[in-house]
């Protein structure tokens, strides 16, 4: 008995390992066309660089050149930390107010947000982008309220779900200690609520850093973030510089990879939590 | 004190507030307005009652081609990914080494961006059809089983974690005593592990229709909807009608309100399913 599980387990595990390796191709081929020349690439990508086709780092100069991806990332670093850290500073105390105190305003407000994340972003895309413009928020900056606003829905929804099971008595000590409601949530609720922010902080930073349609509509004639610099080299005319693709693609997943295993354990729960609330 | 509780009530929500009107509140309405006028900018709209819905569906078929190809690819993308991710789910709760690795390079590609996600199946499958002298522009019928395995690509792993924990939620009392019983595995797994992880089923389901439904960055970076808008989606579709030609603007905001209501309607339907499940447990 105790042979046949074993063999069986042996087999799972072939079949796994194989379909992990399935798993990790398209990156490392991906990878491995990076360093070939741009002619070799569409023709046959599953072939090993050789002496012939090896060009070094070469598309990884022409392709930083070519899309300014050095800027690119320093505008989607700065975006996305920014934007993540007014979305959790904000709505953890847009949250905590609206649960705390109730009224109709609350419960107006609790349900406008939560019914924004229903919405398909084309629905809003076009008046978004219009009105962004007029109010001079087509810039990096700027960019950042947007992203407050559109964030909200999800993040307000997460952390009044998590500020309801937090016993009343704690904030109600503080409060007769003599702390004002402001004093009250930086020092005693907020200090609560890190594991939340952590996932908030999580699953927003995925977004932003991703997101395409929203910085490109908003920002992307003068400011191109990771992911509009990768779409611009597809240009629209002739033959696109295939070499520089590759190599600006490895250098998109190359963040998200450290991202991800320096902070696996974070990143799968907070997944996990977004998704069930969600 | 109720002055006081006012300001500090100001202070905590309002930016907040602000900056969802801004974003969101104002353009939502607007875009509401919009879709029954005539604009080419916020500013210079004509009142023509309900002929940009019409427009939709009689200037061309773009849209209705395109929710028909959505309907289809949520319908495959939604089984395939939950068998598949489910079936992992089972395999890695079992006691096999290296599990932890497993999930980890699972989970992976969950985290890459649509566009980049795009060009690298782009690459893969060019690579695989060039073998057969055509590339993926080639057919409709190419990009959408593109990417139905782009879509599979990067929600299995996710999908797989949701079903990982519903499975680790069941308690092992019940399966040994299963066991005792006599039943075998596959009793087991059909009358015990798979009716009791159906809220997760019911999580995945819904997590893959509406992400089905919103594609948009993986479609555009993969085929842009050639040939010929053949493998367009709804989200796709509406964005060409805004930027693709002047005049359409209203058509394509027409478009929008009716995706909207056609994501809200499938969004309230799974509410309603989970909310009878609920309260039947």
């Amino acid at each position: 008995m105790k042979t046949k599980n074993q063999l069986r387990d042996n087999i799972t595990f072939v079949f796994l390992f194989i379909l992990a390796v399935l798993f990790l191709a398209p990156i490392l081929i991906v990878f491995m066309n990076s360093f070939k020349g741009r002619f070799y690439i569409s023709d046959a990508p599953f072939a090993l660089p050789n002496a012939d086709t090896f060009v070094g780092l070469k598309n990884y100069t022409s392709g930083i050149a070519k899309t300014g991806f050095i800027q690119a990332f320093g505008y989607s670093l700065f975006i996305t930390v920014f934007s993540v850290a007014a979305i959790v500073i904000f709505t953890s105390m847009t949250a905590w107010c609206i649960t705390r105190i109730k009224s109709k305003v609350s419960t107006l407000i609790y349900y406008l947000l939560v019914a924004s994340m229903i919405v398909p972003f084309q629905m809003v895309m076009f008046t978004m982008s219009k009105m962004a413009n007029i109010l001079r928020l087509d810039n990096p900056i700027g960019i950042i309220l947007i992203y407050l606003g559109f964030g909200a829905g999800l993040s307000v929804f997460i952390f009044s779900g998590f500020i309801k099971s937090i016993p009343h008595e704690i904030e109600e000590a503080a409060t007769i200690d003599g702390c004002n409601p402001i004093q009250l949530f930086f020092l005693v609720v907020f200090p609560i609520l890190k594991p939340i922010s952590i996932t908030v902080a999580i699953l927003n930073a995925m977004w932003v850093w991703n997101d395409y349609l929203l910085p490109y509509l908003v920002i992307g004639s003068n400011y191109r973030t990771i992911p509009i610099a990768v779409q611009y080299l597809q240009g629209g005319y002739g033959s696109r510089d295939m070499g520089a693709m590759m190599a600006m693609l490895v250098l998109a997943i190359i963040p998200i990879v450290i991202f991800y295993l320096t902070l696996q354990k974070h990143i799968i729960k907070g997944v996990v939590a977004g998704a069930v609330k969600g | 004190m109720q002055k006081m509780a006012k300001k500090y009530y100001i202070f905590f929500t309002l930016p907040t507030v602000i900056a969802f009107v801004i974003s969101f509140l104002i353009p939502f309405i607007l875009g509401i307005y919009l879709s029954f006028t005539k604009f080419t900018t916020v500013t210079n709209s004509q009142w023509v009652g309900i002929s940009n819905y019409i427009h939709a569906f009689t200037d061309d078929r773009n849209f209705l081609n395109a929710i028909i190809f959505t309907a289809k690819f949520a319908l495959v993308s939604v089984v395939l990914i939950n068998v598949f991710a489910f079936t992992l789910a089972l395999l890695l709760t079992r006691t096999i080494k290296g599990t932890n690795i497993f999930r980890t390079v699972f989970f992976m590609p969950n985290l890459i961006g649509g566009i980049v996600l795009g060009y690298i199946w782009q690459l893969i499958i060019n690579g695989i059809l060039i073998n057969f002298g055509v590339d993926i522009t080639f057919s409709g019928t190419y990009g959408f089983w593109g990417l139905v395995v782009l879509m599979n690509w990067q929600m299995v792993g996710y999908m797989m974690i949701i079903y990982i924990a519903g499975i680790q939620g069941i308690s092992s009392e019940l399966i040994e005593a299963a066991e005792i019983d006599g039943a075998n595995r596959w009793q087991i797994l059909r009358s015990i592990t798979i009716p009791l992880v159906m809220p997760a089923v019911t999580i995945c389901t819904f997590l893959t229709v509406t992400n089905s439904f919103k594609l948009f960055d993986q479609n555009l970076a993969l085929t842009a909807g050639a040939p010929a808008r053949t493998s367009s989606m709804i989200a796709l579709d509406i964005f060409n009608t805004f930027y693709g030609s002047m005049g359409y603007e209203g058509v394509g905001q027409a478009k929008a309100v009716m995706f909207f209501l056609v994501v809200a309607s499938i969004v309230l339907l799974q509410l309603r399913y989970s909310r009878s499940k609920e309260t039947e447990i």
